[in-house]
């Protein structure tokens, strides 16, 4: 995991080291003071000698404002590299991202994706900060400072020998202790969000059914179960504090009885006590960082391993060794595929699926929901592959195509349409980067958005808010369509994307579509029967089977299904839809009107 | 020198009264538990007091004990054991001093949290669903997640330290003053110097800190947009331009990340060398002072001094980094007090539905173990009245603010057991009708009666007993498919969750789920299709069995067959049942009693299927197609 991450660090690399480098050159300098102080008291202050209190005096400020700027600078950089390998990795997890394919996304579900790019980026860039500073510093003020101490006076530096492994034996155990209940706690915080969240979505749910009582008493649940353990494992960890304070008194009670002593018996001087209990002071404290750097740092290894997972990810839908670069025609052909989202959900959702349609050709596929009309066409442009079977398009199996070749001849006006923030003009040239005004605007006419459009205070340049708040859903049905064709595809799939378009206007897509672009082959998914009955061919879907094809009135005939779904339809609605208009479609004798 | 920029970056909003706040909430934590409070307090001064305490210590055990002895033949130690011995009384005080108060602190925080949260909780559902259609989600959710905590840390660690540097800076400076008040001029012009330096490090970094939020907020954005784009951004080959775009959003956020934690951890560095600067001018000044005998310094008193020093850089990094952990706990607080402080719903209702049974002569008497509802008054002169369902509209209008009304003189007359169909476009006021029954919202004027009885006399919880609801956003809990359904009615037996199941239509699918009664909910019922939810949200409403419903129908998604069965629950859901259907579907309402067209708050037509087709007005164009519903 960890070499993995580390790959980010990339140009970032120069400050990586630097940090190091600077901090031990401040912990060095900063160690040698208290020993320089020790001989301005022994040989400048007790002897009366001012020339060396000068002397040393100033070296030493000098001593301090150097190591003032290197960790001042080691600081800076540490930052600059953290933040540099934070950038890198969200840039790494975005790109293997968009790589990833939906059975990949749904591993991950996207809320946990969004979670990993902030959150946990920012947990290991604090942690990859720490580690090359703190986690250098630490170390190295615990082993200069014992080396110090050593030097003034070895005897006495003994005493480091017990209290430094009592203190971090003990330091150890409460990490030890605390860590997996901080564990649980942040497991018990998901289940009391989760009832917030659920009472906060559901509030009218909530007060229909009068259900306030019990739902309180399930957050009280909640909320003291996070009580009992965070209080345990906060308890714990607040034994640090006086721990800390009982081993450096005590330290510096024995410190004190015997250095008076070796100073009255000579082996020691006065200023080297008061260094002592500076180095005291440094080991100690070096040893409580170390505790908090493996606390927070063992905190950050699940956030680590979080990203590490996104990264090692492996996409499972690519780009073959040699790959077709060219969809020669709208040909289509699936045979006997069958398709299963995932291990979990076991349930075939396409089941021994053999169909052929010739290029050029208006397909309508029609069923209820769940039987796989949409998983269907989404096999086509590799958004999924099939479990087995072959899908081929133009006669060329779909695997053996460039991923980019396919797609951009493969258009698919999706069920929920997506813009994105940006100018109408920047949504609509998503299709073709390349598209003059003219293709634009001629896009546009036979989606039969450009009227609506030419209404827009800013016409084509109209600004889309995310999402696409600011305008209708027929109109962004119908911008998207727009923009699927202005990639010229060879194929066109539109899934169930008309549905909040008025049937007159969709009858008038549908018109231009046969007259524009009669070399496309054009896949409509939809639930009215209107909207698809002049199709060539009509697919009828049931439990990831094809149930039938057949022309409509072909399907009226022998079809059950199609008759029901007719039924249903021609009572409540087709026959009012119809009535008005001057072209009926679907006439009850079945006439072909429009071939 | 725990290396905690985090604390900073959390600094995007003050609070706008910080005195008022703090005041509303130290009386808060510190009447619910003064003792315990009162206790940890001198807790903390003690441990002041003998941390400060040693250090002086140091200057007796130079001057008193070790100089004095050098000049003597006989090295007596035992004077020098007692005074270690009463040092080492003073460092245990201290030390048990802090143990309690790292015990308590922390303890009382996770207490204070959790009655904290409770509240929060409690009074949130009291609360009119105004609330939470004027609050955004993650704007509520924060409270309880990212301010609650805030507040938890300032209790359990940024007050006591705070107190704890605070008194620790006195006590220093009282300790160096009895030393040598010159050399504490010293200390403090380096005191003033590491003020400055911290306050201009700490409005450096919260200035690109607040930087860093917005750019991870648009980060933010874009990732949420991309993903949910990303069928799109396959299909149309769009990555690179994607990446180049993230790239773009990245580069900033590094920017400023990089100078906000620069600017900020350079705060520990920099205020540890200012005391290594500090500890050496001491010796510097101390020994000049001291070899020319100015003042009288010790050497005794140097010693302490220079270990009095060392204990004065930290307490000062600590309390500004303390005061920003304050200063975000409280706006963090003001945002959970605004909370509390939002009025209640308000019920002067006095109606309430009990149990009943018809006596032989047709009068209802109220009996726990009745198998009708019945309205009762307070007033027990008043008749029991049954509940049938009757509900009128009487010159109804309402408006949110007070100002735009948006329904306007809307009258209705609904027999119990008759079907109402609401239809026209986005915003007409449809659902708001529904919400002046429910009393989500209280009308302007007018009045609304239930079986003859005004529902401002009605106490909410009976009106909405009485009141099924299915809306199109399903909101199904964190529980078994049974306790889901349950949810209409705690009381409802197995046999009775089945039923339910039943007439929604629900139990071919449910027998199909893994556990089928018993398999888990999780996400909102994320791994069942919008279909399957909405027939577990029938289930939930026919399980509670009330005389009249609200059907809120889901705009599109369900394909006709699936909305067949849907539809088939609902009308099972219907029979005998006043209904008020939101109707999206055309083919809904084509066996309402009654259809209302509404438009821009106002009932513009109001007939059956036959008169309004005969009409030829805006229900004629709608059901023709020449206008889209959306």
């Amino acid at each position: 995991m960890l070499r993995l991450l580390l790959r980010a660090v990339r140009e970032y690399r120069k400050e990586s080291i630097l940090t190091p480098l600077l901090v031990t050159t401040e912990v060095a300098i900063e160690t040698f003071i208290p020993f320089l102080m020790a001989s301005i008291i022994d040989k400048g202050i007790t002897p009366g000698n001012v020339n060396y209190i000068w002397r040393m005096g100033l070296l030493l400020i000098v001593m301090a404002l150097a190591s003032l700027s290197a960790g001042a600078s080691s600081s800076w950089f540490s930052s600059h590299a953290a933040a540099g390998f934070a950038k890198n990795l969200r840039h790494d997890i975005f790109s293997n991202i968009q790589k990833f394919s939906f059975q990949n996304i749904d591993h991950f579900s996207s809320s946990s994706l969004v979670t990993r790019m902030t959150t946990d980026i920012t947990n290991v860039q604090n942690a990859y900060q720490m580690t090359i500073r703190i986690a250098v510093r630490a170390p190295l003020l615990l082993i200069f400072s014992i080396m110090m101490a050593f030097s003034i006076n070895a005897q006495m530096a003994m005493i480091y020998v017990v209290v430094v492994p009592i203190l971090a034996i003990s330091l150890y155990v409460i990490v030890h202790f605390a860590y997996p209940l901080f564990k649980l706690v942040f497991k018990r915080y998901d289940r009391l969000n989760q009832v917030v969240s659920e009472n906060l979505r559901g509030i009218r749910v909530v007060k229909t059914f009068v259900r306030e009582a019990e739902e309180k008493q399930k957050f009280e649940a909640a909320s003291k179960d996070i009580y009992t353990v965070f209080s345990k494992a906060q308890r714990i960890l607040s034994l640090n504090a006086p721990l800390m304070t009982f081993m450096i008194n005590t330290t510096i009670l024995v410190i004190s009885w015997l250095g008076a002593q070796m100073i009255v018996g000579g082996q020691m001087q006065t200023g080297q006590l008061v260094s002592m209990f500076a180095y005291t002071n440094s080991v100690l404290f070096s040893l409580m960082m170390l505790s908090n750097i493996i606390t927070q740092l063992s905190q950050s290894q699940a956030s680590g391993q979080r990203i590490a997972e996104v990264l090692s990810e492996v996409p499972s839908i690519v780009d073959p060794k040699d790959p077709v670069l060219t969809v020669t025609d709208g040909r289509v052909a699936f045979d006997n595929v069958s398709f299963t989202y995932s291990a979990v959900h076991k349930r075939p959702v396409l089941q021994n699926i053999n169909l052929q349609i010739p290029s050029g050709a208006l397909i309508g596929v029609i069923g209820e929901t769940g039987s796989g009309k949409s998983t269907l066409v989404q096999l086509l442009p590799r958004l999924y592959d099939a479990t087995s079977g072959e899908v081929r398009v133009g006669g060329v199996p779909v695997q053996q195509y460039a991923l980019a070749a396919l797609r951009d001849n493969v258009a698919m006006v999706l069920q929920n349409n997506v813009l994105f923030s940006g100018t109408i003009k920047e949504n609509l040239r998503w299709g073709n980067e390349q598209a003059t005004d003219d293709e634009i605007i001629a896009s546009a006419k036979i989606a039969q958005a450009d009227e609506f459009i030419q209404t827009l205070p800013a016409g084509y340049d109209t600004h889309i808010e995310q999402d696409g708040s600011n305008v209708s859903g027929g109109q962004k049905q119908r911008l998207t369509i727009a923009r699927a064709l202005l990639k010229n595809p060879k194929i066109l799939i539109m899934d169930d994307s008309t549905s909040a378009v008025d049937t007159a206007t969709e009858r008038e897509i549908r018109e231009a579509f046969r007259h524009e672009m009669p070399q496309m082959t054009k896949i409509l998914i939809s639930q009215r029967i209107t909207s698809i009955s002049e199709a060539d061919q009509i697919i009828v879907m049931a439990h990831g089977k094809i149930d039938a094809i057949g022309t409509h009135q072909e399907l009226m005939q022998t079809n059950v299904i199609y008759q029901a779904l007719n039924q249903s339809q021609l009572h409540h609605e087709a026959q009012a839809f119809d009535a008005p208009s001057d072209a009926s479609p679907i006439a009850t004798d079945g006439g072909d009107v429009h071939e | 020198m725990n290396n905690r920029p985090r604390s900073f970056g959390k600094k995007s909003k003050g609070p706008k009264d910080t005195w008022a706040t703090l005041k509303r909430l130290l009386k808060l934590i510190f009447t619910g538990h003064p003792i315990p409070l009162i206790v940890a307090f001198i807790s903390i001064i003690v441990a002041a007091i003998s941390g400060v305490a040693g250090s002086l210590f140091l200057q007796r055990l130079v001057d008193d004990y070790i100089l004095p002895l050098l000049k003597l033949r006989s090295h007596n130690f035992s004077a020098l054991f007692g005074a270690i011995l009463v040092m080492g009384g003073i460092y245990y005080l201290g030390v048990i001093a802090t143990l309690i108060f790292t015990q308590i602190m922390p303890v009382l925080g996770q207490r204070i949290q959790r009655q904290i949260r409770d509240d929060l909780f409690s009074h949130m559902q009291t609360l009119p669903v105004n609330y939470f259609d004027r609050n955004s989600f993650g704007d509520i959710m924060s409270r309880y997640t990212n301010d609650v905590d805030t507040l938890m840390q300032l209790i359990s660690q940024s007050l006591p330290q705070f107190i704890s540097s605070l008194f620790n800076i006195v006590f220093v400076v009282v300790g160096m003053l009895s030393l040598s008040p010159l050399l504490t001029l010293v200390s403090l012009v380096i005191f003033g110097l590491s003020i400055g330096v911290v306050r201009f490090l700490s409005n450096r970094s919260s200035k690109y800190f607040q930087a860093q939020q917005k750019s991870l907020g648009a980060l933010n954005g874009f990732i949420e947009e991309s993903l949910n784009g990303l069928k799109v951004i396959k299909v149309f080959s769009h990555e690179p331009q994607t990446q180049q775009r993230f790239d773009a959003y990245n580069e900033g956020l590094r920017e400023d990340a990089a100078r906000a934690n620069g600017f900020a951890t350079m705060l520990f560095p920099i205020m540890g060398n200012i005391g290594n600067l500090l500890y050496v001018l001491v010796a510097l000044v101390g020994g000049i002072l001291a070899v020319n005998q100015i003042s009288g310094l010790t050497l005794g008193a140097i010693a302490a001094f220079l270990q009095l020093s060392r204990n004065f850089s930290q307490p000062i990094s600590q309390i500004s980094q303390q005061l920003n952990a304050i200063i975000i706990a409280l706006a963090g607080a003001e945002r959970i007090f605004q909370l509390q402080d939002e009025p209640e719903e308000t019920d002067q209702g006095q109606v309430v539905l009990v149990r009943a049974i018809k006596g032989a002569d047709g009068i209802l008497a109220a009996a726990p173990e009745g198998q009708i509802w019945a309205w009762k008054y307070p007033d027990p002169k008043q008749p029991l009245i049954e509940l049938r369902g009757r509900v009128v509209f009487d010159h109804v209008n309402f408006s949110y603010d007070g100002q735009k009304q948006v329904l306007h003189d809307i009258n209705l007359v609904v027999a119990p057991g008759q079907k109402v169909a609401l239809v026209g476009s986005t915003g007409a006021g449809k659902t708001t009708i529904t919400n002046m029954l429910t009393r989500f919202y209280e009308i302007d004027s007018g009045t609304i009666t239930y079986d003859g009885i005004n529902i401002q006399d009605i106490r909410k919880a009976s009106l909405r007993q009485s009141l099924g609801m299915v809306l199109q956003e399903t909101n199904l809990f964190t529980d078994t498919v049974a306790n889901n359904i349950r949810f209409g009615n705690l009381t409802a037996t197995d046999a009775q969750v089945h039923a339910a199941a039943d007439l929604a239509n629900a139990t071919t699918f449910i027998d199909h789920l893994p556990q089928g009664f018993e398999t888990q909910i999780t996400n909102g019922g994320s791994s069942l299709s919008q279909g399957e939810r909405q027939l577990l949200s029938i289930a939930r409403a026919a399980v509670a069995d009330p005389p009249v419903m609200i059907l809120d129908e889901a705009t599109s998604s369900i394909d006709t067959k699936t909305e067949r069965l849907v539809q088939a629950g609902m009308d099972n859901l219907m029979r005998d049942r006043t209904t008020f259907a939101i109707a999206h579907r055309l083919s809904t309402i084509f066996n309402a009693d009654l259809i209302l067209v509404i438009e821009q708050g106002q009932i513009i037509e109001r007939g059956n299927h036959e008169s309004l087709m005969a009409k030829k007005g805006a229900y004629y164009e709608l059901y023709t197609g020449k206008k889209a519903l959306e």
